[in-house]
């Protein structure tokens, strides 16, 4: 029983998508409880495994490790480590938030939840995969509903922006699928290993690529390495892959861009911690100054001024401020990644966990004035503080938070991992940590415009009503979640440490190793 | 086991069963008012095909004596072969039968006073592509591809009032006897070289006099006509689009999935046993000097970059599954030239699942063309929003399933492609797959983008879905979607069948 539980919160939300497929498309309020009720069983299995997990081993729990197809030794193999908790019990955490969120969805309710429900397992599934082959496949399973979900129920531009999220991540997961087979026969070729995806295995295999250079001076390995980080780049999303992201989140409905910034962002950074770092940790090392530190520095900075443009240039877009800024803000993550020092690391996953939640709430906050107004925009609003005091107050909490407020979750993340980088990567780190002005002066710029001074005359005719026990539901939680990692971060850092220090072990010790040949080579 | 005419009879049950549901369709129309019947009659037959069929191998059901265990060898005086790789193809093309009939039946194109005729030519088509699938002659061959020609052109130009099925028909035609006239040539060159028109001989006299490399090659080019034109391959393709848009709907489906099939059958058994040698570890070698799997790999690149490409722009549905096709035509050779068995399976599971993913797409066509009258995109706009969510619904599956993305059919077929060429190091030829994937998808989606995306106007009706149709594919969508999480029955039938009878 103990050790099904990864698979019971995996398929939960999929029978959910059956039920709610039986379901007559009449009764809309039915199906919106019905798909609310099929993902609080992940969320409360989810505290049972918090409250289980076992934060001393770097070993996987929860394992299940059955055949799936034998002829090609694929196998359903699930589990959960120290580099995944976190990013599992946030997917628990936002679903159902997030399906309190789309309850004012009014077109085709049924296949909206439908859809939700599936993403839901795709994502739960990424993280709880521990065998290549089906990492792909939940990886592949998140693009079709994501797909329709922006496509049918966003807004104006919502076919463009859904073509392009879908090629952008296609064209990156082509070249994981490449890489994924290359690992298995090169497996193969290894003693004691054999043909399999097992990705606790494929470790193994790393020291026996062929290291002469193939193309343009890169070997086989080094090839591979980048072509699993463009993949998972153009998920973070890293510069300049990024482009998918602001059309995407401007047109997606409120609950969508949530699940977007909150959970898909999110693992392209853990892909990398759990495909790159392990399976290639000498390339891994190699590239790490280039593509995760500077072009993480650069992520910062560049999120950090597109979001400042937002509240300068047409149309001051309110969700396109906030989607440039997550933007930035994963640039600390690939910053902290690239450190590898423990404060580093360990501040990578805090801030991805941390960014899941803010974000999320930024995006909800931006959802619910969207409701009420029927726009976004900056500049069309003003003395909101005094019409809606308590939605103010919510809003003050995470923008506050997405600043790095001291006191609140962001900062204990982001300071970790300038902390961690400042020894290995110092221009970057600087950078890093010089942008928070930017960021304070889009935030800030963003509050006094939209918050502060007199109430406008129209809001007579909007109807801009205070903010309901409904959302209250979804953005209480997760402010509550933001002051207290804020005050005592160690509830989750615990849970990441010694797997992440593991992790950084690997990577350091391939390193030195690879050194001590080239020594050897030289002399 | 090498039998004569009379005793080879007895293994002959498929092709028998289908010889007497023709004789019987032509005869019941003679004396019956309605022809609807003769459809059923069709169905029944080529279903008792596909059971006698797939009796053979499938359930471990012998319908025939002695067949299992020593159950291969040479019919009818070493014209055709019976092997698992035949009877593979057979259930294959008997799949394809009984889906076109069935389609057939719930189609407003075929419905009309000459049924009689079309089921009678299209279970004879049927019947010599399962001769395609076995021939281990040329003569044979080239007897059993010219009668599927034959029969195909007919059922092409089947709408006689349709000016566009007439010009197909035509195309069709002279194509066909171009490509055929330059196939029996290459054929010409070949019995000069080796003084024999069967593959085993063939293949034991090019081992033991090694022939002049150029000749060879230039025999083997003019040969590739043929075979290239049965699954339209770059520079073969060119009828297909035409074609395809010309012919009644059932009949474009037949041709896209049996004609492929029964093409690749053929090119399969001459090109591997034939003219190549098995070797260890399920590796084979080609004859030496003919360097055909080069030529063969460039074939492949340049057919799925252009069908895939020539795909972005098309606006009848019809004339873009048609590139479609011609792509992935280009896919399952890559599983061709890689020279392994791994490739060899690769390709049977390919055209299993192609099989059932594109008969789906063309039978939603089908629905709509019956519905609107239209087979062009906009026929298409809104589908799911107006009464047509079934169908749009099965037709997504069907597309993202031919794009290849998990978890649906179509990607496990890829995966095995892409497997097969990783593995025998054709990284170049993976990377180019890989993009063509990734374009493909673009002209996939817009398919759904129109159906689900798009606001239907006004002037289109709503779309029924008839019970024909809604549980064929129904069938065919739950089966797409059930093969891409567990596949390996498929599989390991695939793998079984890969033995081709060479002689004992």
């Amino acid at each position: 029983m103990e050790s099904s539980i990864l698979t019971l919160m995996i398929f939960f939300p999929l029978a959910g998508m059956v039920t709610v497929f039986c379901l007559p498309s009449q009764a809309k309020d039915l199906i919106r409880w019905t798909a609310f009720a099929f993902t609080l069983p992940a969320f409360f299995l989810g505290i049972w495994l918090y409250l289980n997990f076992d934060t001393t081993t770097t070993a996987l729990q929860f394992v299940v490790n059955v055949p799936w197809i034998e002829s090609f030794n694929i196998r359903y193999f699930v589990g959960v480590d120290g580099v995944s908790i976190s990013m599992i019990l946030l997917t628990a955490v936002l679903c159902p938030i997030c399906i309190l969120a789309s309850w004012n969805i009014e077109r085709a309710e049924k296949g909206y939840f439908a859809l939700f429900l599936l993403l839901d397992t795709a994502m739960t599934g990424v993280f709880c995969a521990m065998d290549f082959f089906l990492f792909f496949i939940f990886w592949e399973l998140m693009l079709l509903p994501m797909y329709f979900l922006i496509g049918i129920w966003g807004g104006p531009r919502r076919e463009y922006a859904a073509i392009k999220f879908f090629l952008y991540t296609m064209l990156g997961s082509a070249l994981m699928l490449v890489c994924m087979l290359v690992f298995y026969f090169q497996a193969g070729a290894v003693e004691g290993v054999g043909y399999t995806f097992d990705l606790t295995q494929l470790p193994a295999v790393a020291q026996h690529f062929q290291t002469e250079p193939l193309l343009l001076g890169f070997s086989l390995p080094q090839i591979m390495w980048l072509a699993l980080f463009i993949n998972f780049a153009v998920k973070i999303p890293a510069f300049p892959f990024h482009t998918w992201l602001p059309d995407a989140h401007v047109e997606a409905p409120t609950a969508i861009s949530v699940i977007l910034a909150g959970v898909l962002l999110k693992m392209g950074t853990y892909g990398i911690l759990r495909v790159n770092y392990p399976l290639l940790p000498a390339e891994t090392f190699f590239f790490a100054p280039y593509c995760l530190a500077a072009l993480g520095a650069w992520n910062i900075v560049y999120g950090a001024f597109c979001a400042l443009a937002q509240c300068f240039t047409e149309p001051k877009d309110l969700k396109k401020l906030v989607a440039y800024s997550s933007i930035s803000h994963m640039g600390y993550v690939m910053l902290g990644m690239a450190s590898f020092t423990p404060q580093g690391i360990n501040g990578a996953v805090l801030q991805m966990f941390n960014h899941g939640t803010i974000t999320a709430m930024l995006f909800l906050i931006v959802g619910v004035i969207y409701d009420r107004a029927h726009h976004r925009r900056i500049d069309g609003f003003g003395g909101l503080a005094s019409v809606m005091p308590v939605y103010t107050g919510v809003m003050g909490l995470a923008f506050f938070a997405a600043m790095g407020l001291p006191g609140l979750s962001a900062f204990i993340s982001e300071v970790l991992c300038l902390l961690g980088a400042w020894h290995t990567h110092k221009i970057p780190t600087l950078l890093g940590a010089l942008t928070v002005i930017i960021t304070a002066s889009y935030l800030l710029w963003t509050i006094q415009q939209m918050f502060l001074g007199k109430p406008r005359e129209e809001y007579a005719d909007m109807h801009l009503s205070e903010i309901n026990t409904r959302e209250l539901c979804m953005l209480v939680p997760l402010g509550a979640i933001v002051v207290i990692l804020g005050f005592y971060p160690h509830a989750v850092l615990d849970l990441l440490d010694v797997s992440l220090q593991g992790l950084n072990e690997v990577v350091l010790s391939a390193s030195t190793n690879s050194s001590d040949a080239a020594a050897v080579a030289l002399r | 086991m090498n039998l004569g005419s009379i005793e080879s009879l007895a293994y002959l049950y498929p092709e028998g069963i289908l010889v007497l549901s023709i004789l019987a369709i032509f005869l019941v129309d003679l004396c019956v008012e309605d022809k609807e019947r003769l459809g059923n009659i069709a169905l029944v037959g080529a279903a008792l095909a596909l059971v006698f069929t797939s009796g053979l191998s499938f359930f471990g059901v012998r319908f025939i004596e002695g067949l299992q265990g020593a159950g291969e060898g040479w019919l009818f005086h070493r014209m055709i072969a019976l092997d698992s790789f035949a009877i593979f193809f057979k259930v294959i093309l008997s799949l394809s039968v009984v889906g076109t009939v069935w389609m057939s039946l719930g189609s407003r194109e075929i419905n009309g006073p000459n049924q009689g005729e079309y089921y009678g030519i299209l279970l004879a088509s049927g019947l010599g592509m399962f001769f395609m699938a076995s021939a281990t002659n040329l003569l044979l061959a080239y007897l059993s591809l010219e009668f599927v020609s034959l029969t195909s052109y007919v059922l092409t130009g089947y709408l006689t009032r349709n000016r566009r099925s007439g010009e197909a028909a035509l195309k069709y035609l002279i194509y066909g006897g171009v490509a055929s006239g330059t196939m029996i040539y290459g054929m010409s060159w070949i019995f000069g070289l080796t003084g024999s028109l069967d593959y085993a001989e063939i293949n034991a006299a090019l081992l033991q006099n090694a022939p002049d490399h150029l000749t060879l090659f230039i025999a083997l080019v003019l040969m590739l006509a043929g075979f290239g034109y049965k699954i339209a391959a770059v520079p073969f393709h060119m009828w297909a689009p035409d074609v395809y848009h010309g012919a009644p709907i059932p009949v474009t489906a037949f041709l896209s999935v049996g004609s492929k099939a029964a093409g690749f059958a053929l090119l399969m058994r001459f090109f591997y046993p034939a003219l190549s040698q098995s070797g260890d570890a399920g590796m084979w070698q080609f004859v030496p000097g003919v360097e055909w799997p080069q030529l063969m790999l460039i074939v492949a690149m340049v057919t799925m970059t252009l069908g895939n490409l020539a795909a972005l722009n098309q606006h009848n549905v019809k004339r873009l599954l048609a590139y479609s096709s011609i792509a992935h035509a280009g896919y399952i050779l890559m599983g061709f030239v890689v020279l392994s068995d791994e490739g060899l399976r690769a390709m049977l599971f390919y055209i299993v699942v192609y099989y059932l993913m594109n008969l789906g797409a063309f039978i939603v066509v089908m629905v709509v063309a019956n519905n609107t009258g239209r087979e062009d995109l906009e026929g298409f706009r809104g589908l799911a929003w107006r009464g047509g969510a079934l169908p749009a619904a099965a037709m997504a599956i069907f597309l993202f399933s031919l794009t290849g993305l998990p978890p649906l059919a179509g990607f496990i077929g890829k995966f095995y492609l892409f497997a097969a060429v990783v593995k025998g190091q054709f990284y170049w030829l993976a990377v180019v797959g890989i993009l063509n994937s990734v374009v493909s998808l673009y002209y996939y989606a817009r398919i759904v983008k129109t159906m689900f995306l798009d606001e239907p106007s006004d002037l289109e009706g709503e779309v029924a879905l008839d019970p024909h149709n809604g549980s064929l594919l129904a069938i065919l969508s739950v089966a797409t979607v059930v093969l891409g999480v567990y596949w390996a029955p498929v599989f390991d039938f695939a793998d079984r069948s890969t033995r081709f009878f060479l002689g004992s």
